[in-house]
């Protein structure tokens, strides 16, 4: 039989902001275990939590990144109680009922095959602590709170994803327009970014849905989509022995490469959710999201068709030219000082991309200002210097000194051209006059000997001729004799 | 209760709350109660319950729900960082710690028992 697997999906980004969402304490990633606490986010009795302003406009711009339909007028929250040793509180202050937004939609590519996958709704909340576990004591967990209270933004998809390699382009995808519009950094390795797919499967055609199973303990994307894989077969087995698959929540192993279900000495969870009477509700006017709309930067997706279309670059290029707004920002600036946007795109898919991956350069504060290198490309339009020698020269000198302009760096080097015609030409006829045979020998058809003159000319030349005005004259010379 | 009854229910109708009931509360909330407590807890919610089920007969209609009994909205602070507690103060109080990390009996397990 044929099965179809129906995965959903739930994210959570860390929002960017530099305080907790609910108290004043840092959410500086890498700090000692409990330096980032105070009597809000470890529940001391008779502390009062205040939201963080940048936490709901955080959440709005993602509402109106991933295209909410519907935004909600007056946010409030809620408590989620249970008792688990990274909490605390003994609950968690998130939304229930009423989420900051619903109905948004994100589009993937999967070969070349575009899909818009529907998000059920956004939310924003606390995150909880981090419980660390040492090898040789299994019975003990090591609790730093420091987490407790980082905001959080909740994605829910709904279940529109059908493969692992679909599941791979939603996410990435979703942390594209996330660190795009500054919403998160949306690092995995970091904890800023985490998914847990839940998966049913069922027979191809079926209208039903299969039993659910939600994987759990996922630190990358290559992860989510070998544990996706792995589920999906575990269902199908299950299937095609007759068995019923059972409700659970699955731990990923890396190390085995396989999915287990999660044991918890606990039972059933009833949370009790009740509105929090700590914080107040929040309206949110209808000015907000439109001035937060107004803002948005302009989405990865439609700046690199602009740029295809705009600067008529191939697509691969503006993928490279729009990977970050930094980088997408120092490519126009390079276009339009240059006024050739094919080169422009050439230089930063071919040599900043380089000197970014050798870091060497620094997207935020880029080495070469987008005028010098704009300067530099002209100069080689203009024949004052090789592409070559541009790139392989001045550009480097550029890098290590900052200050220093392309045409300074192409004369220190002695790189500068001789496109002096005149000058050229008496080069060319010395030469011509100083190899009688091989003239006689090209008249006579033999061609090939046109690079044998060329390279004369470049060593009376010590290599700074232009060569494009040597071939023509050489060429116009041997051919009237 | 204006009724006095001490049942939590009309004598011979179901009870408004049962003793598994109070039992599954008590668990979620971490309290150890003998049987006898739980009928004495099982009497006094359901008087409350019923209490509070006088509501129903209220025409609603037409009115908001309410969250919060003070009007205030949009109480927002700037991101901003403040200080925090120092570590000795803040897990100086749990009952065990080591390497500045608290340290609390394991709960989940896999089937494995891999590290998690
Ligand atoms: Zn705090």
């Amino acid at each position: 039989m044929e099965y179809e697997a129906i995965i959903g999906m739930e994210v959570h980004v860390q929002l960017k902001t530099a305080s907790k969402i609910y108290c004043g304490c840092s959410t500086a990633f890498g700090a000692e275990p409990n330096t980032q606490t105070c009597p809000v986010c470890l529940g001391l009795p008779g502390a009062l939590p205040v939201l963080n302003r940048k936490a709901v406009e955080l959440g709005l711009k993602a509402a109106v990144t991933l295209v909410c339909d519907e935004i909600v007028e007056r946010a409030a929250f809620a408590r989620k109680n249970y008792f688990y040793p990274d909490l605390p509180k003994g609950y968690q202050i998130t939304q229930f009922g009423a989420p900051l937004a619903r109905h948004g939609r994100i589009e993937i590519e999967v070969e070349g095959q575009q899909k818009e996958i529907g998000i059920r709704h956004l939310l924003i909340e606390e995150d909880a602590g981090k419980l660390i576990h040492s090898e040789g004591e299994s019975d003990v967990s090591f609790v730093d709170f420091n987490r407790c209270g980082v905001p959080l933004l909740e994605i829910v998809s709904e279940p529109d994803l059908r493969t692992p390699a679909e599941a791979h382009a939603y996410l990435a995808a979703l942390k594209e327009v996330i660190e795009y519009a500054g919403i998160s950094d949306a690092d995995m390795e970091k904890g800023q970014m985490r998914c847990e797919p839940n998966i049913s499967v069922r027979p191809r055609g079926y209208k039903e849905f299969g039993t659910r199973t939600e994987l759990k303990n996922l630190n990358s994307f290559r992860n989510v989509e070998r544990a996706i894989a792995f589920e999906i077969e575990r269902h199908i087995g299950i299937l095609e022995r007759g068995e019923k698959v059972e409700q659970a929540t699955m731990l990923w192993d890396e190390r085995a490469q396989r999915a287990s279900p999660m044991r918890v000495k606990e039972e059933a969870h009833d949370y009790r959710y009740f509105p929090e009477p700590d914080l107040t509700a929040v309206t949110l006017g209808r000015d907000l999201a439109a001035q937060i709309r107004a803002e948005l930067p302009e989405l990865p997706r439609a700046k690199r068709a602009r740029f295809v279309s705009g600067y008529g670059i191939a697509p691969e290029q503006a993928a490279v030219c729009a990977s970050s707004p930094a980088v997408a920002d120092y490519f126009e600036a390079v276009a339009k000082a240059c006024g050739d946007g094919n080169e422009a795109a050439k230089w930063i898919v071919g040599v900043v991309a380089s000197a970014v991956n050798e870091g060497k350069w620094d997207v935020n504060a880029p080495s070469v200002a987008a005028e010098k290198l704009a300067a530099l490309i002209r100069l080689v339009a203009d024949g004052a210097v090789s592409g070559i020698a541009a790139r392989e020269n001045v550009f480097p000198a550029m890098l290590e000194r900052p200050g220093l302009e392309p045409e300074e760096a192409v004369d220190e080097l002695g790189l500068r051209q001789m496109s002096d015609e005149a000058r050229l030409e008496a080069v060319v006829d010395r030469v011509i006059a100083a190899n009688p045979g091989e003239v006689v020998r090209y008249r006579r058809g033999e061609e090939k000997l046109l690079g044998y003159f060329v390279g004369q000319v470049m060593e009376e030349t010590k290599g700074r001729a232009n060569p494009k005005i040597v071939n023509q004259l050489l060429r116009r010379k041997l051919a009237s004799g | 209760m204006s009724s006095g009854r001490e049942d939590g229910g009309r004598p011979g109708a179901d009870p408004v709350i049962t003793a598994d009931e109070v039992r599954h509360i008590a668990h979620l909330a971490r309290l150890e109660l003998t049987d006898r407590e739980i009928e004495w807890f099982r009497v006094r919610l359901g008087a409350i319950l019923e209490y509070v089920a006088k509501l129903n007969e209220i025409d609603i209609e037409n009115v908001e729900p309410t969250s919060h009994v003070i009007l205030m909205e949009n109480v927002l602070r700037d991101d901003v960082v403040r200080p925090s507690l120092s570590r000795d103060e803040a897990i100086g109080s749990a009952p065990s710690s080591r390497n500045g990390f608290v340290a609390a009996p394991r709960i989940i397990e896999t089937d494995d028992s891999g590290v998690v």
